[in-house]
């Protein structure tokens, strides 16, 4: 068994990195992207108006009640037979980038991500306390004032700890670009299965990468919310296990 | 268009095999939660170190990864414990079904733990002290008075699980199961028509999803009519 680790790791680790610099690549890339577009998603969202409310209602509600694979092989096999099927494309200079898995996962990712986080977003922005808002009103702030010092700030400190299990979880989703041929590190671990036909090693370099890619990630995003977090003053003693909280 | 190349009726199996998938996990997921919540919770630092490390596991490794691990992995380990058993050499195979139940009890179980964990923690103490008081065991403490209030401190998490649960049986898919994902790869492909059955499968997913959705509200609020409302 250990011989067989090793084997696996001295031979294919050059596949193994480069699936982990993929994995990242799509990470940041959709976390980035995703979040950028989750912002105005989740505005529009909180709108009292019904038909500009409408629109990414319906956005979150699809993308967040189907899998991620069927939106995936939808954007790549779907929409990508239907751009193979315009006349000429195929010798257009862009076909190259339009069979391409890699745009066709990153968009996938992006959208789904956008999904879930401009729900977080949601919560976070209709949770602003009433009286926070009144007071800006009070000291004549515009709307876009409002969002930009009171309401982003506040929704920031609120929904860090979901937007962290959000990062995690688009982590986790980064390895069904594998089922499109992509070699990101699950990809890498498949391709190695197939050669060795050792699927204990390979699964398990693989599966051990992903959990310090995800410790690294719950620890720096720590950090971070404690750095949101500097204007409270810390009430609570530090240490002692969480009691049971009467109902 | 409507009756999808004459391939209707496999979108149609296709779906109840997906919903036979979600109802053949959901009590091992509930068992499994519920084992694991007690482990993290016990006053035996063993029990508590390997609940925990459950978790932390499970959190970080891809459903996909476990899903391939168990399918490919899981038959060689039976076949050796087959072959150190009977001493010849014999062929197991475990049917794609059963490995996937199996990868996704194993990580929905992972996070159910934690629903459940949180769930006891809000009974409050006073009640598990009375019942002690009158001299209850752990055992009947658990069944007459954890359990019933578990239920509802715990659906609203189950709810967020059960969806969660009906996307990722989507992934079982990869490994040959003839679901839902499964039954619109065969009809895109022989067909050639992949918008048109990804569109459908993705319909029923939502279907599926709504359906959970709006029958988990409902027991939500059945399980609150007792509770005095603020």
């Amino acid at each position: 068994m250990f011989e067989d680790l090793l084997y696996v790791l001295g031979k294919y680790d050059t596949w193994l990195w480069r699936g982990f610099l993929l994995t990242i690549e799509l990470l940041v890339i959709s976390v980035t992207l995703g979040t950028l577009l989750a912002i105005p998603l989740a505005v529009a969202r909180v709108s009292k108006k019904v038909w500009i409310q409408a629109l990414p209602f319906a956005f979150i509600y699809v993308f967040r009640g189907t899998p991620l694979i069927g939106q995936l092989f939808m954007m790549y096999y779907g929409v990508g037979q239907l751009i193979a099927n315009i006349d000429g494309i195929q010798d257009h200079w862009t076909w190259t980038y339009l069979r391409d898995p890699y745009w066709y996962c990153l968009l996938t990712f992006v959208l789904n991500t956008a999904a879930y986080v401009a729900e977080i977003m949601r919560g976070g922005i209709q949770n602003v306390q009433n009286g926070e808002l009144e007071a800006a009103r009070a000291c004549g702030m515009s709307p876009s004032t409002t969002y930009r010092r009171i309401i982003f700030p506040r929704m920031w400190q609120m929904i860090w700890p979901a937007y962290t299990n959000d990062v995690i979880f688009t982590l986790k989703a980064t390895s069904l670009a594998s089922t499109v041929t992509m070699m990101e590190l699950t990809g890498a671990a498949r391709k190695i299965v197939a050669r060795t036909a050792l699927p204990y090693e390979a699964f398990i370099s693989a599966g051990v990468i992903y959990l310090i890619i995800v410790y690294t990630l719950t620890f720096g995003f720590k950090g971070i919310e404690r750095y949101l977090r500097r204007s409270e003053k810390r009430k609570e003693p530090k240490s002692g296990k969480p009691k049971a909280a009467s109902a | 268009m409507l009756d999808l190349y004459g391939r209707g009726w496999q979108m149609l199996e296709g779906g109840l095999v997906t919903v036979q998938l979600c109802l053949t996990v959901l009590p091992f997921m509930i068992v499994i939660g519920l084992l694991g919540a007690s482990a993290k919770l016990s006053r035996y630092r063993t029990l508590r170190v390997i609940g925990e490390s459950y978790t932390v596991l499970i959190r970080g490794i891809p459903e996909l990864l476990v899903i391939l691990l168990i399918y490919f992995g899981g038959t060689i380990a039976v076949q050796s414990l087959a072959e150190l058993i009977s001493g010849e050499e014999t062929r197991v195979d475990i049917p794609a079904f059963w490995s996937g139940v199996a990868a996704l009890a194993l990580v929905q179980g992972a996070f159910a733990s934690e629903v459940f964990r949180a769930a006891m923690q809000s009974i409050p103490i006073g009640q598990i002290e009375a019942a002690t008081a009158c001299g209850m065991t752990p055992m009947q403490i658990f069944m007459r008075i954890k359990l019933p209030q578990l239920w509802r401190f715990a659906l609203p998490g189950l709810n967020n699980l059960f969806q969660v649960l009906i996307k990722d049986t989507a992934l079982i898919s990869v490994v040959g199961v003839e679901e839902i994902m499964r039954k619109a790869a065969i009809g895109a492909g022989t067909e050639k028509a992949p918008f048109t059955f990804y569109l459908v499968a993705m319909l029923m997913f939502l279907s599926f999803t709504t359906v959970s959705l709006l029958v988990f509200n409902y027991l939500e609020k059945r399980a609150a009519r007792g509770v005095a409302r603020a």
